[in-house]
């Protein structure tokens, strides 16, 4: 399904030679790959393998102590989340990050807070331009409730909702953005699965309507091997594969890393 | 252009220069309600109807719909009809399998499908059926790389529409002239409990004439709000959603999706709502869970004015003599409860409401009554476009269906069967003669397959399906599931079976409810540890007998019923489990294979002991048999002399 017609284009992303650590502990050593436009990339590896310091990496919240990240052409050494985020860049979290006392429906409008222009005065008073703007901004977050089929929980505080759902309002929080690179931090953990199943469908339907490029974090070989088009494998820091999911799957080495080989 | 607007098409003229400017169909979609009038709704339906003709779309063909209610599909419907075509709703949820035998029975050839969704199964059942050339769909979301030929989205269909009527002008209307009341109008498959759906075919004259009876019966006006939430595959939505809103011109609201009927229901506040009793169902137990949830004074004030609302509500509503005292309690009941409750619930405007499809607990009816809505019962089927019977206001029992309908005869056979003989009376089932020479006689009355008697006032009381009504050996009606269904509108009775067929009375096993009586014991300190000990007790032995003998005092009030009295029953030791192939899968009892499983307890009750032995294999959730052996009490029940005039009503 995931290549039915779709046009994979240049590369997007450029990680090259990064390494990461805290204090002795290395996090990542010398990792390099790259993520083409329109591409779903899955980043997987054992518990600890740097999964998630490496979608800290690209997102700018951790600064690697070696090597460049290119994205969009641009080499750089260290960038701010902010500025991840005005370039295109949006993320979930492993461990849900929603406003839990807010609605779904603001939470997602959060996420168009870096489109907004209108100042705090103008928005509290809810007047000419700013309330234009506002309108506009609701729409577009309608739009997401719509293709996430969330309709009948817009006004549900997001605290309240099953993991599952609360799962589904991060995504569109971070689509909310209407990013270019979407980071999915294990989109899928702890759900059962037919949530897993609507996930799955979500994110390919994100990736084929709006042609967002999306790295993704996840245990489940099934749905990595499913839905991606690449696959990244680390290991204690280190990539000891790339590949497409038949290739990565048959790989010796990724096979001893998931079941441990004696030494 | 003046002509009799005898059909939809015709119809949808009329509306269009009558009253062109007025609201037609709502949708909520990106959380707004989007209103068409009927003007609008004319130019939509007259570009998908040239787009299906361009398609290829000829009279006489089946049109197959699939989705939820959304006014395209109400659209494409129409637009079906005005070019000749018969429109086949199909039921949304239904598997590709289910799906596979209406289309290919209804040999059609294009359907129009809601979603990817609905798409995929037809894809599935073209692979089987390849005569299913085109399929539309409404919303392309997850479609972009569908290569498969024959799929074309409604926005393409509209435009290709327009070009066919640039180059047809005088189409549309011209086609429209060609439909008469005579021809069929929709097909609309039952359900079938057993074997295969049948396609009932209903006339324009059946659907338009019915509506229009129904309408006048009610008051119904083009005021009126109507949300549109049940399978358009339906009969009752096809009547109360489609063809209701034609004829009255009235304002049909699609809620944005399934999950969010409830929310919807609040914003559009329905002044006409239909409805089977689950529904009201879900809607009580929601209140009273919210309620026993709320503050202490909330929580008082419920149950203080519930109590008022019973005592006084409904006979306000019947237009009864009430005292003056409670007429004020009632008053400021309406201020502090009832109107806030009905607010939320979006009942506050329900003029008009109606239950059908199954029979509806007493308690539950009470409720939306005793508020003051006139929620009212109706009784029809898919081969007579749904009216047979329906409640006239003010003259409402819970347990009849009202009176005929207009223009609808009703006869009683032999065996208690409700014959029926209506303007709406189906033509046939499609490409099925037995079956239709079956369900109607060559004079045109339909067979209900229900069994029934009109009470003193004419109102028609359904009891059974008339093929499980027997007689008692001295001659009187048995109709076990009404029997049952009234036990089991007791809050402690889960299940019953009653017996009495060729028996010289009636007899019934009775299923407690662990939950309900459960609470009771604890409540009365009465300590048990299985459901086995439970059901043995003397003391639930004396709550069940209590109840049953309502329902003996309530049979006694119906001479045709009273020597149906249950006179023996006893409480079984383990609940009736469809594990045990006792139930259904859809938990109904099959009586059948309880009578041969439990015969020496059937033995026992038609002896003369006080109790009976019983052993029976049980299968335990894990998959293991054992078996369970238990000693029964049978208990004698009081049977009340029947009643000569009507009870006297309980105080």
């Amino acid at each position: 399904m995931t290549s039915s017609g779709r046009v994979i284009g240049d590369v997007l992303l450029q990680v090259d030679n990064i390494s990461l650590s805290f204090g002795g502990v290395r996090a990542l050593t010398d990792v390099s790959f790259d993520i083409r436009q329109h591409e779903i990339g899955a980043i997987i590896g054992p518990n600890g393998a740097g999964k998630s310091s490496m979608l800290n990496c690209i997102n700018g919240f951790y600064h690697p102590q070696a090597g460049t990240i290119t994205y969009k052409g641009m080499a750089r050494k260290q960038m701010r989340p902010h500025e991840a985020a005005a370039q295109g860049v949006a993320r979930t979290f492993q461990n849900i990050a929603l406003f839990k006392g807010m609605t779904v429906l603001d939470n997602i409008m959060t996420g168009r807070l870096l489109k907004m222009r209108q100042n705090f005065f103008m928005q509290a008073l809810y007047w000419g331009p700013a309330q234009r703007e506002e309108i506009k901004h609701r729409e577009h977050v309608e739009r997401i409730i719509d293709f996430l089929e969330i309709q009948a929980i817009r006004k549900m505080p997001a605290g309240r909702l099953p993991y599952g759902l609360q799962k589904r309002v991060e995504l569109g929080r971070a689509l909310a953005a209407e990013p270019d690179l979407l980071l999915l931090d294990e989109p899928m953990a702890g759900m059962n699965v037919e949530e897993k199943e609507d996930m799955c469908r979500f994110i390919l339907d994100v990736n084929d309507e709006f042609g967002t490029t999306i790295v993704l974090i996840e245990h489940d070989m099934g749905v990595v091997m499913d839905i991606s088009d690449r696959v990244v494998v680390l290991d204690y820091g280190r990539k000891i594969a790339d590949g497409k999911p038949d290739d990565v799957r048959s790989d010796q080495r990724v096979i001893d890393a998931y079941l441990g080989v004696s030494h | 252009m003046r002509m009799a607007a005898d059909t939809f098409p015709k119809l949808l003229l009329a509306n269009a220069v009558n009253r062109g400017t007025r609201p037609a169909i709502r949708e909520k979609d990106y959380g707004i309600w989007q209103t068409w009038t009927w003007a609008q709704v004319l130019v939509q339906v007259r570009e998908i109807a040239a787009g299906l003709a361009a398609v290829g779309l000829k009279r006489g063909d089946k049109l197959a719909v699939v989705g939820d209610n959304r006014p395209q599909l109400y659209w494409a419907m129409a637009a079906g009809q005005c070019v000749g075509a018969i429109p086949v709703p199909v039921y949304q949820d239904a598997v590709a399998d289910e799906m596979a035998f209406v289309i290919d029975h209804a040999e059609t050839r294009i359907a129009v499908a809601e979603d990817q969704e609905q798409v995929d199964k037809l894809l599935v059942i073209r692979r089987k059926y390849p005569t299913l050339a085109t399929i539309i769909f409404k919303d392309p979301r997850g479609m972009r790389h569908y290569a498969d030929s024959g799929l074309l989205s409604l926005e393409d269909l509209q435009a290709r529409g327009r070009e066919f009527l640039a180059s047809h002008p005088g189409f549309f209307e011209e086609e429209i002239g060609k439909s008469k009341g005579g021809d069929v109008s929709v097909m609309l498959y039952t359900s079938g409990t057993t074997g295969q759906p049948k396609g009932v075919m209903l006339t324009y004259d059946n659907v338009v004439v019915s509506a229009r009876n129904a309408i006048a019966f009610d008051r119904v006006t083009a005021d009126e709000e109507v949300l549109a939430y049940l399978p358009m595959a339906w009969v009752g939505d096809h009547m109360y959603s489609y063809a209701e809103s034609y004829v009255a011109g009235f304002c049909l609201s699609c809620p944005e999706s399934g999950a969010t009927v409830l929310a919807d229901l609040r914003e559009i506040g329905p002044t006409f709502f239909f409805a089977p009793p689950r529904i009201y169902e879900n809607i009580l137990t929601s209140v009273s869970i919210r309620m026993e949830d709320a503050g202490w004074l909330k929580r008082k004030m419920y149950h203080v004015f519930m109590d008022v609302a019973r005592r006084a509500g409904i006979r306000i509503l019947d237009g009864k003599t009430v005292s003056l005292g409670d007429r004020f309690l009632y008053w400021l009941g309406e201020f502090l409860v009832y109107g806030p409750l009905k607010n939320m619930l979006g009942l506050s405007r329900m003029r008009l409401g109606y239950t059908a499809g199954e029979a509806i607990g007493p308690d539950i009816f009470d409720f939306y009554r005793s508020l003051g809505l006139n929620l009212k019962q109706l009784y029809g089927m898919t081969e007579t476009s749904v009216f047979i019977c329906m409640q006239p206001d003010g003259q409402i029992k819970p347990d009849t269906v009202g009176v005929p309908a207009p223009e609808v005869q009703i006869n009683i056979a032999d065996n208690g069967e409700v014959l029926v003989k209506s303007p709406g009376v189906f033509v046939t089932y499609y490409k099925n003669e037995k079956a239709t020479a079956e369900a109607k006689t060559a004079d045109g009355w339909v067979h209900t397959g229900d069994a029934g008697f009109f009470d003193a006032d004419g109102h028609l009381k359904i009891i059974d399906r008339a093929k499980d009504v027997g007689r008692l050996n001295e001659g009187t009606l048995f109709a076990p599931k009404y029997i049952e269904n009234k036990l089991k509108f007791f809050s402690y009775i889960k299940e019953a079976v009653a017996f009495g067929d060729g028996r010289d009375y009636a007899a019934a096993f009775i299923n407690i409810d662990l939950a309900a009586v459960g609470n009771w014991a604890e409540r009365n300190g009465l300590a048990y540890a299985s459901y086995q000990e439970l059901a043995a007790k003397a003391e639930v032995y004396d709550l069940l007998q209590e109840c049953v003998e309502k329902v003996n005092r309530d049979l006694a009030a119906d001479p045709r019923l009273a020597g149906s009295q249950i006179k023996r029953f006893l409480l079984l030791h383990k609940e009736l489990d469809a594990a045990d192939g006792e139930l259904t899968r859809t938990r109904k009892v099959r009586r059948r294979f309880v009578a041969d499983r439990y015969t020496s307890l059937i033995d026992g009750l038609y002896g003369d002991a006080d109790h009976a032995h019983i052993e029976t294999s049980v299968t335990f959730e894990d998959g293991r048999k054992g078996i369970v052996k238990a000693e029964l009490a049978i208990r004698d029940a009081a049977r009340m002399a029947p009643a000569a005039e009507p009870l006297r009503k309980a105080s």
